[in-house]
């Protein structure tokens, strides 16, 4: 049976992600050992149940991320935070740094103040999410299993991790290989 | 000054003495109810009854009992009055007469007063601390006298070796081998300390003896100088004291014109001078290498020890640093031997142990006890236990350095060795009662939060540690903790503990720590199950993807 | 002088009387962690990253600040040391707000590469976000108290190697931060001689060449070396030799 693989985008800019598509010939290597059931790649709308690992990629900027990542992690058995912004909050979280109210500001500054038509704040409910007022890393939601930071992490480090859960060893990564940035 | 010139004054100070001694509260905690109106309208009153012969009415130091005052103590009546006004003054004159006071009394010879044994605090609420011809009747300045003419330096070592005087700053180091080491650190300029900067919260020992007796203490440094070959001296106070540094002051100057400050001391070869250095405000210039960088005049941060600064120390000179409570024990050393003092106390912790009794707690004031009185003594028969009858729950002791003591261990005798046995500390003498309404968790936060607000920022581990224990210990409080949340916090307390740089980060952990020790129930209380997902990191880490 | 024999993780090795076990440790080919510590300027054990186990002492000592003694035996890399430093790093990495992806020294930062170095995957603590702002007030430099770690080298080497005196530390706690002058702009500083050797000095992104983008700032500490080496041992060396 092949292993069952998501990934996901939360806050942050798909880096992650165009990386991932970097693993280039490994990709066919991996098709033939995973099934990619839930991907900003794949047209899957549901998260799926049973769900062995899945990749993470971004911060958990706003509610509709909330919702989602609880519901990963009841239906995932292994949770990697995938680049930085997963790993520590990273650029998405630079408005954290203003404190109360941040949400608003950066909203202001997005959609009134620097708008050149017709400006006004996304509002929609139940299809525009509401910000958080707090840009989190994953681990500070759920547990997470593993860590592949950089940004984005290199396509290297994406099959060093990979290639070590496929080989049914606990995943460990060294030295530069961690690295942040 | 010789010694006739000495005993002279002693005697024509015994010799003013009048029939009837009112002593009026005059340090800090009574003026701040008004015993400086007191004390007016009590010479006044004595005017008025043209008493002015055979009534002395003398401001004097702390009288211990610090929740009744104002205090006025009348003798050889024996009569002890509390919370006197400048309204109900007059008529504790009148009841001299055979009238009736209007102030209220309480019973001098009562648990808190009896049980006491006043070697440091012997002449607090009895000399008048402004004039040192008060203290010199008590005989003040003899046991400087006998050190300069009667002992070598090794001699008075050696002395203070046998006392057995530990240091009163809260570690506990032996006073005698640290006078020793200066003594023998090589270099013509060497500095005594008096560490004047106490900080703890609940903490007022040092304040009191200073405002109280402040002679003893500038003896006590003129006799370590000698002891350790010293000529220059330092207190340095905070300048949260202004009334002990007003009177240090005054003191300093007397005893510079009478010449036992200065130079040639009794007619000897001996000069020593003392300066006052005032703190601005930071607890960590408490910590003995902070505190000379800030005599220097530079940032108040510590550095690593060694060298200590008995080898290298202030201006890189060897340096001795005592807290107040330890230099004020050692004029009364030097006058009746090293044996007395090491008669009194237990096998390793010799003498007395002055504390601040403050917190849930009847009587609030100012204890001295031998070492080795047990807790119980000191909380429930002194202290008359929490008010309103509640039931004690623990006992901090050591500040913010220290712990909490819980109720079934108030039969701990108080020496060193026994309460650092219970993950506290002796500390500097603060001690402070709770009782069952004290949440232990918020007592940890407080102390966290005020190591937080004090750590000087130059380690990482003090610095951002603590921030980070008082996250979480906020997070305890708002139920929004985890298991895993405590476990962060342990993990953090050890590391913090022995990382940081020096006793304000390596202690910072303590009450925590004491806390978790004998509450942890109280810690759990406030937990939430993993909100993290029902596959967590446990099992689903151990997986791996096989199929 | 005098030579001490001690062991640091197993190797004997001798060392002159007076060194500090961080340069035995370092001529014997092991390497502490450091991170305030900068060759050529006084130690002042800040950091402590570079505590070591010392058989005998119940405190871990900074091996910046330790002098050998003959007999010492040291552990350098043991278990607990290991998780108290990445603690430490963990803990600054929390305390400001460090986003290597955007920051000028990504690839040449020393408090990146002691991350990756000491297996830091990830910061268990929440990170404090505090907001603290960049002086771009000088002609030449700029200081981002962001990427502070507070290690003081800048403090030192204005002090000790240029003597100008401008860099201090102002505040407490969590509160302490790097100042120029009497806490001014770093471009109206009166003392600031412009020479540049913080700059040089900074382990991290906090201070930078203006004109600087993300992953630009690379620093040359033989500046340093070249002006601590013509001082103590009255030789001019150049980066060529």
């Amino acid at each position: 049976m092949k292993v069952r693989l998501a990934t996901v985008w939360f806050g942050g800019c798909a880096g992650c992600h165009m990386s991932f598509l970097d693993l280039d010939e490994f990709l066919i290597d991996l098709a033939e050992k995973v099934e990619l059931v839930y991907s900003p790649v794949v047209d899957v709308k549901e998260y799926p149940e049973d769900v062995d690992v899945c990749l993470i990629e971004g911060a958990i900027c706003n509610e509709d991320n909330l919702e989602l990542l609880h519901k990963i992690r009841q239906r995932t058995k292994v949770l990697v935070s995938f680049g930085d912004c997963a790993v520590t909050a990273n650029v998405p979280a630079i408005r954290n740094q203003l404190g109360l109210g941040n949400a608003e500001s950066v909203l202001q500054v997005a959609y009134i103040d620097n708008a050149q038509h017709n400006p006004c704040l996304p509002k929609e409910d139940g299809i525009v999410p509401p910000l958080l007022k707090k840009v989190l890393p994953v681990h500070e939601v759920v547990n997470v299993e593993h860590f592949l930071p950089g940004c984005p992490p290199p396509a290297d480090r994406i099959k060093a991790l990979v290639g070590q859960m496929l080989a049914g060893v606990e995943p460990k990564l060294e030295g530069a290989q961690l690295k942040f940035g | 000054m010789i010694l006739n010139d000495l005993l002279q004054i002693k005697d024509q100070e015994r010799a003013a003495r009048k029939k009837t001694t009112l002593r009026c509260c005059m340090a800090a905690g009574c003026m701040s109810s008004d015993s400086k109106g007191v004390k007016e309208q009590l010479e006044k009153a004595v005017a008025d009854a043209g008493l002015q012969d055979t009534v002395e009415v003398r401001g004097v130091g702390c009288m211990k009992l610090c929740c009744e005052g104002p205090l006025v103590q009348a003798d050889p009546q024996n009569a002890l009055y509390i919370k006197v006004t400048s309204e109900n003054a007059p008529s504790i004159i009148a009841a001299l007469k055979g009238g009736k006071a209007e102030a209220a009394q309480t019973d001098p010879d009562a648990a808190f007063f009896k049980k006491q044994l006043s070697i440091v605090l012997a002449n607090s609420g009895v000399v008048d601390p402004d004039r040192i011809e008060s203290y010199i009747a008590l005989d003040g300045y003899q046991a400087l006298h006998e050190v300069l003419h009667e002992m070598t330096p090794k001699d008075v070592v050696d002395t203070m070796v046998n006392s057995g005087l530990r240091g009163r700053g809260g570690a506990g180091f032996p006073t005698g081998l640290k006078w020793g080491t200066v003594a023998k650190s090589p270099g013509a300029k060497k500095y005594v300390i008096c560490n004047a900067d106490e900080g703890d919260p609940g903490a007022f020992m040092d304040r009191s003896v200073l405002e109280s007796d402040p002679h003893a203490v500038l003896e006590g440094m003129a006799i370590a100088a000698y002891a350790v070959g010293a000529d220059q001296g330092f207190i340095y106070v905070r300048a949260e004291y202004p009334l002990a540094i007003t009177r240090l002051q005054t003191a300093i100057k007397q005893a510079k014109q009478l010449g036992v400050l200065g130079s040639g001391i009794f007619e000897s070869p001996f000069n020593f001078t003392i300066d006052i250095r005032i703190g601005a405000g930071a607890f960590v210039c408490g910590e003995e290498t902070a505190l000379m960088a800030s005599v220097e005049g530079k940032r108040g941060t510590p550095r690593p020890r060694p060298p200590f600064p008995a080898e290298s120390g202030l201006f890189g000179c060897p340096t001795l640093i005592n807290n107040v409570e330890t230099f004020a024990n050692v004029p009364a050393i030097y006058r009746n031997g090293a044996e007395w003092f090491a008669g009194i106390g237990t096998e390793k912790s010799k003498g007395t142990k002055v504390f601040a009794l403050a917190g849930k707690i009847k009587n609030t004031g100012l204890i001295e006890v031998p070492m080795g009185t047990p807790l119980r003594t000191i909380v429930e028969e002194m202290g008359g236990g929490a008010p309103g009858g509640a039931k004690i729950k623990a006992v901090q002791t050591g500040g913010p350095s220290g712990g909490c003591i819980p109720s079934q261990h108030l039969d701990t005798p108080v020496d060193y060795e026994s309460l650092g046995k219970l993950g506290s500390i002796m500390g500097s003498g603060g001690m402070i009662v709770m009782d069952e309404s004290t949440r232990m968790v918020d007592v940890a936060r407080f102390f966290m939060e005020f190591c937080m607000d004090e750590s000087c920022g130059k380690c990482i581990p003090c610095r951002a540690g603590t921030v980070q224990m008082h996250n979480l210990l906020e997070k305890i409080l708002d139920r929004r903790a985890t298991p895993r949340d405590l476990l962060k916090l342990e993990e953090l307390c050890d590391m913090v503990k022995n990382t940081s740089l020096c006793g304000l980060g390596q202690t910072a952990p303590n009450p925590t720590l004491s806390t978790l020790r004998f509450f942890r129930n109280e810690y759990e209380e406030l937990l939430q199950p993993e909100a993290h997902g029902p596959k967590g990191n446990g099992e689903a880490k151990k997986q791996t993807l096989t199929t | 002088m005098a030579a001490k024999t001690l062991t640091i993780d197993g190797k004997q090795i001798s060392a002159e009387e007076g060194a500090t076990v961080l340069q035995a440790a370092d001529e014997a080919g092991v390497k502490i962690p450091t991170l305030c510590h900068l060759d050529g300027v006084y130690d002042v054990g800040a950091c402590r990253l570079c505590l070591v186990e010392i058989a005998g002492v119940p405190k871990l000592l900074p091996a910046c600040t330790t002098q050998v003694a003959e007999g010492m035996v040291i552990h350098t890399d043991s278990e607990r040391l290991r998780k108290y430093r990445r603690m430490t790093l963990e803990l600054l990495f929390a305390e400001r707000n460090h986003v290597c992806a955007v920051c000028v020294a990504n690839g040449h930062c020393e408090l990146q590469s002691l991350a990756y170095n000491q297996g830091m995957d990830h910061v268990r603590y929440e990170y404090n976000f505090p907001k603290w702002s960049v002086d771009n007030t000088h002609r030449l430099f700029g200081m981002d108290h962001n990427r502070c770690i507070l290690c003081t080298r800048c403090v030192r080497v204005c002090w000790h190697i240029e003597g100008a005196g401008t860099k201090n530390v102002a505040g407490r706690g969590g509160k302490a931060h790097i100042i120029s002058d009497l806490n001014m702009s770093w471009g109206q500083s009166y003392s600031c001689t412009e020479c540049g050797k913080c700059v040089q000095a900074c382990p991290t992104g906090a201070l930078f060449h203006k004109g600087s983008t993300a992953a630009e700032m690379e620093r040359d500490r033989t500046r340093l070396e070249f002006l601590v080496t013509a001082r103590e041992k009255k030789q001019w060396i150049t980066g060529e030799e």
